[in-house]
């Protein structure tokens, strides 16, 4: 028994569908994403290893969506999709309540969020449904396929989950803004989207609007709905251009700070490397976008530019959305920041969609495929 | 590239693609810009405000109380001290189900509804404290029942916190007064004098008596420590403290076994009793009868005690001998004899005719002597002796009540005697031009005739008599009378002696003096108004018994004790000094509605003199 080799050759196996420098990127955000969670959890070890299995089945999603090729990907789109409809009207009628709204299922083993599942089954399906048509699209394909898009929407919306909903909804206008959507019904939609704020605002839950609210003057109630966001601010300013340093954060160490470990690990990653680490950070996710849509570029039929754009925007908005409300910039909605805040449902998301991606990429000279 | 391009039409749509593309890389860098932006705002340009922020979240400045100075008697008996009190505390945010807590708590420990419902109150009131209290007081009992269970209560802590506790009780509870919760009232007081930080973590006042006149004295300088709390305001670890210093330690003159002797005297009777050392202005009894437990003010009073206090007939809460003003009756006779004496009117052989009454010239009305009879030929000392009144009619007529105003202000009377406790009133020595500016009347000769035996307008407190007395017993010097005797600086441990100096001297003649105080010696004696009271003393004691009128008793009527009301029956007084030839006390007892000072207020005189000079009570008590 020879070790070295066998490592090797186990390695290679894993790693041979993969795209070298977006592995090395995405391995760069791991790694500050691991050692970020390590001090928001103050040092402990148990979330910590949770995650790191969090990651080992990600990675393998990732490694075995990779080696598929985009063709049997999309003929796998309108299943998954049809399933990810059932499981949400599934969750209309039966999902447990949690904090008021209606999202998870418990399918005997574990609870699942449908609702995620959607966030990659929806753009894959529109993508599926266009590939068909991509020889003549006409405007009716466009509207089926937003039709496609409007069905999980409205579900999402109704568990409420506004903020599920509209990344969903984006990831979907990606698909059909790289489909080749016309500007000028872009710009309709646009004016409509504009027209109909005020109906939207009539629509959302109390909660939902004092989001909105606290986003144009949180101090207004500084000790609720205000408290996320102020004391994130007061942990991403103190941390200043070089940070507290590692495990020295007071803001989440001392508790200061809520879901530190998930939808506000940003803060806490700000507070202890402050802008200098920032700025590392943005550099990997910029990498990470501008290699995606490179990929993206030189991909071969409309499915798999359309799937390649689409993951790498989704990517792209949940860092924007997540930072964003971490900031102060966007009301607090509940998006993690990809390989970097604690969660399993959203790391399997995540390798899903960069293993399409690494698809494509591998799959690129495929001439006549989908 | 790899891929072949076909037709025009596959042409067109690759640029359509690509230049979609670099749409969404223009998009992607604003975004990131807007972000990196945001973030630089934030992090570069504010960070200072937001750094003061996290700081000030996270250390906050926790105030640790000093301890309270102690007071002592005059030898060193602690009268007032601090004690550990154990505190029953819920964490809120800790405990699932409060009210089941609060059920499963209520079987350990007493919580009553009223104590329930403010604690419940006091969450609603509260965000993000920590721990509340929930019961103060638990008994050495309730604590070992909780010790034993309290694995059972996560979030129930038990604390002790400093109490001030007067272990005498309702003894000497005047003097003491007692401390209390800082009131609205008192916080602003404290703001005007600008000494907030001195009062940081201290939530107890001096409301009353000693407590207040000494509080800045006993209060201390509260200490610090800079803490590092997480959210919900639970410290984490100490940065820095400066230690608080206790306050100094007050010894007082008051001596408590003399103290509580003069309150048993009482036997519950309502009165005032006041004891000085004449040579030194030291009070060393100072009672007011009934009384109160000061302890219960200690963390706010509950409202049936108060009531209870407040409303009671009695008036517990006055202190009587400072707030007290009787008329002085017969006990105004010795220092009357004396006015006589040294204005020359009245030479010690002098003597008038008493026939049981006396008539002002031209005029009908006929004063009484207290002795229906009369005391026939009646010379000073007889005056004194036998408490005659007709021969202090005749003198205050022949005086006038100017003159006989200024004498007895060489006594301090109608002055506050400016003992360091507050709330003394001044009395009333009474003069022609009080009259006009009080009634705009004239001063008749029969408002002389009455202040002549210590009624009419006349006023004193027993303080002011005592004080008199203990003047009159150290021969004309006068020592403020002062409660506190010497202050010990908790920091150095050197001691400060409070104001001992003599604050004014009146020079009288010696024999004039020591015919008046042979006269007081002999009212003790067989023949004398207090000679029962007396009986087998084994040292000499000056005295005077005395009476005040309650209620006016009509021309041609006798007073009769037993046909009026108890509460409108005569004031008893007493004064005294002891031993007469070398006097180391002196007092002033009165009862009130005792009846006659020889009967109610000489024994409880003779027990506090026997306590002072010989250490105990006399074997067999004499009944009056």
């Amino acid at each position: 028994m020879n070790s070295p080799p066998l490592l090797r050759r186990v390695g290679s196996f894993l790693l041979r569908p993969l795209d070298p420098p977006l592995l090395l990127l995405l391995g760069g955000l791991t790694l500050i994403g691991l050692l970020t969670l390590y001090s928001a959890s103050g040092g402990s070890w148990v979330r910590w290893s949770n995650q790191l299995i969090n990651f080992a089945v990600a990675i393998c999603c990732m490694r075995l969506v990779a080696q598929v090729p985009p063709a049997r990907l999309a003929s796998v789109a309108p299943p998954l999709y049809v399933l990810g409809v059932l499981l949400l009207i599934g969750v209309a009628v039966g999902g447990e309540v949690i904090n008021g709204a209606r999202r998870w299922l418990d399918i005997g083993i574990t609870r699942i969020q449908p609702s995620e599942l959607m966030r990659l089954s929806t753009p894959l399906m529109m993508a599926w449904y266009l590939h068909r048509h991509q020889e003549d699209l006409l405007p009716r394909h466009f509207l089926i396929a937003t039709v496609i898009l409007a069905l999980p929407m409205a579900l999402i919306l109704r568990q409420p989950d506004l903020g599920t909903a509209l990344l969903v909804g984006a990831a979907g206008s990606f698909v059909l803004f790289l489909a080749g959507l016309r500007y000028r019904v872009i710009a309709v939609l646009g004016v409509l989207a504009l027209a109909a704020l005020p109906v939207v605002w009539g629509l959302l839950h109390d909660y939902q609007r004092r989001r909105v609210l606290t986003l144009l003057d949180p101090m207004q109630d500084p000790l609720g709905a205000g408290y996320h966001t102020i004391q994130s601010m007061i942990a991403v300013g103190s941390g200043g251009l070089f940070g507290k340093g590692w495990m020295q954060g007071t803001q989440s160490y001392l508790d200061f700070l809520p879901e530190r470990h998930t939808d506000f690990i940003f803060a806490v990653f700000a507070e202890e490397f402050g802008l200098a680490g920032v700025l590392v950070m943005f550099v990997l996710m910029l990498a990470i976008v501008l290699r995606g849509l490179r990929i993206a570029s030189q991909a071969n039929g409309l499915f798999s530019r359309m799937m390649a754009g689409a993951v790498t925007l989704s990517f792209f908005t949940y860092v924007c959305v997540n930072i964003g409300m971490v900031i102060g910039l966007l009301p607090v909605v509940g998006v993690p920041l990809p390989l970097v805040s604690y969660g399993g449902t959203s790391l399997v998301t995540l390798g899903l969609a960069f293993g399409i991606l690494m698809s494509v990429r591998r799959h690129r000279g495929m001439i006549g495929g989908p | 590239m790899a891929q072949r391009l076909t037709t025009l039409e596959e042409l067109g749509r690759e640029q359509q693609y690509q230049s979609r593309l670099q749409v969404v890389v223009v998009l992607v860098g604003i975004g990131f810009a807007l972000l990196l932006l945001r973030l630089i705002f934030l992090q570069a340009i504010e960070h200072q405000r937001f750094h003061t922020l996290a700081e000030s979240n996270r250390i906050s400045i926790v105030p640790s109380a000093p301890n309270r100075g102690l007071i002592t008697d005059r030898n060193g008996v602690v009268l007032a001290e601090n004690t550990a009190v154990y505190t029953l505390e819920i964490d809120p945010t800790r405990v699932s189900d409060l009210p089941g807590t609060l059920d499963a708590l209520a079987e350990l420990v007493r919580i009553d509804e009223g104590t329930r419902k403010r604690f419940l109150q006091r969450i609603r009131e509260t965000r993000r404290l920590g721990l509340l209290p929930v019961r103060s007081f638990l008994s050495d009992e309730e604590v070992a029942r909780f010790t034993a269970q309290k694995f059972r209560f996560p979030g129930v802590e038990l604390s002790t916190r400093l109490y001030r506790h007067y272990p005498f009780g309702e003894s000497a509870a005047h003097v003491l007064g007692h401390v209390g919760r800082i009131s609205a009232a008192d916080k602003a007081a404290i703001e005007t004098r600008g000494e907030n930080d001195a009062y940081r973590g201290i939530d107890a006042i001096g409301k009353d008596g000693i407590e207040k006149t000494y509080e800045a004295e006993l209060r201390g300088i509260a200490g610090y420590r800079k803490v590092e709390t997480d959210a919900s305001g639970h410290g984490v670890r100490t940065l820095s403290s400066h230690a608080s210093v206790p306050g100094n330690r007050l010894r007082l003159a008051i001596d408590i076994r003399l103290q509580q002797v003069a309150e048993q005297a009482f036997e519950g009777r309502r009165g005032a009793a006041v004891a000085i050392e004449p040579a030194t202005g030291d009070v060393l009894a100072l009672v007011s009868q009934p009384s109160f437990d000061p302890n219960l003010f200690v963390d706010g009073i509950d409202v049936p005690n108060w009531r209870r206090l407040n409303d009671s007939p009695d008036r517990p809460l006055t202190n009587r001998p400072l707030r007290g003003a009787y008329p002085p009756g017969s006990t105004i006779k010795p220092f009357m004899a004396l006015a006589g004496l040294e204005s020359g009117l009245r030479r010690p052989q002098d003597s008038v005719f008493d026939p049981g009454w006396f008539s002002l010239p031209g005029s009908s009305h006929r004063y009484r002597c207290w002795k229906r009879e009369g005391h026939g030929r009646v010379d000073m000392h007889v005056s004194v002796v036998q408490s005659c009144d007709i021969y202090y009619y005749s003198l205050a007529v022949d005086m006038g009540i100017q003159r006989m105003h200024d004498f007895l202000a060489r006594f301090n009377f109608g002055v506050e005697s400016g003992i360091d406790i507050g709330g003394e009133r001044s009395g009333l020595n009474p003069s022609e031009a009080w009259k006009r500016a009080r009634f705009r009347d004239r001063w008749y000769t029969g408002d002389s005739v009455s202040a002549g035996i210590g009624q009419g307008y006349m006023l004193a407190t027993p303080m002011q008599l005592a004080y008199a007395t203990a003047i009159f017993a150290n021969r004309g010097v006068a020592w403020r009378p002062h409660l506190a005797k010497e202050i010990v600086d908790s920091r150095t441990g050197k001691t400060r002696v409070t104001e001992p100096q003599p604050v004014f001297e009146t020079h009288f003649n010696e024999a004039h003096l020591d015919l008046v105080a042979a006269a007081m010696v002999a009212v003790t004696e067989p023949g004398g108004t207090a000679a029962a009271a007396f009986r087998d003393a084994p040292y000499k004691t000056a005295g005077k018994t005395g009476t005040a009128q309650v209620i006016a008793i009509k021309q041609g009527q006798t007073y009769r004790a037993d046909a009026i009301d108890e509460r409108h029956r005569d004031h008893a007084w007493f004064i005294a000094y002891a031993p007469a030839e070398a006097p180391t006390i002196a007092v002033a007892v009165l009862v009130e509605n005792g009846g006659s000072g020889s009967g109610a207020a000489a024994p409880v005189a003779r027990r506090i003199l026997d306590q002072w000079i010989v250490g105990s009570p006399p074997a067999d008590e004499v009944a009056p």
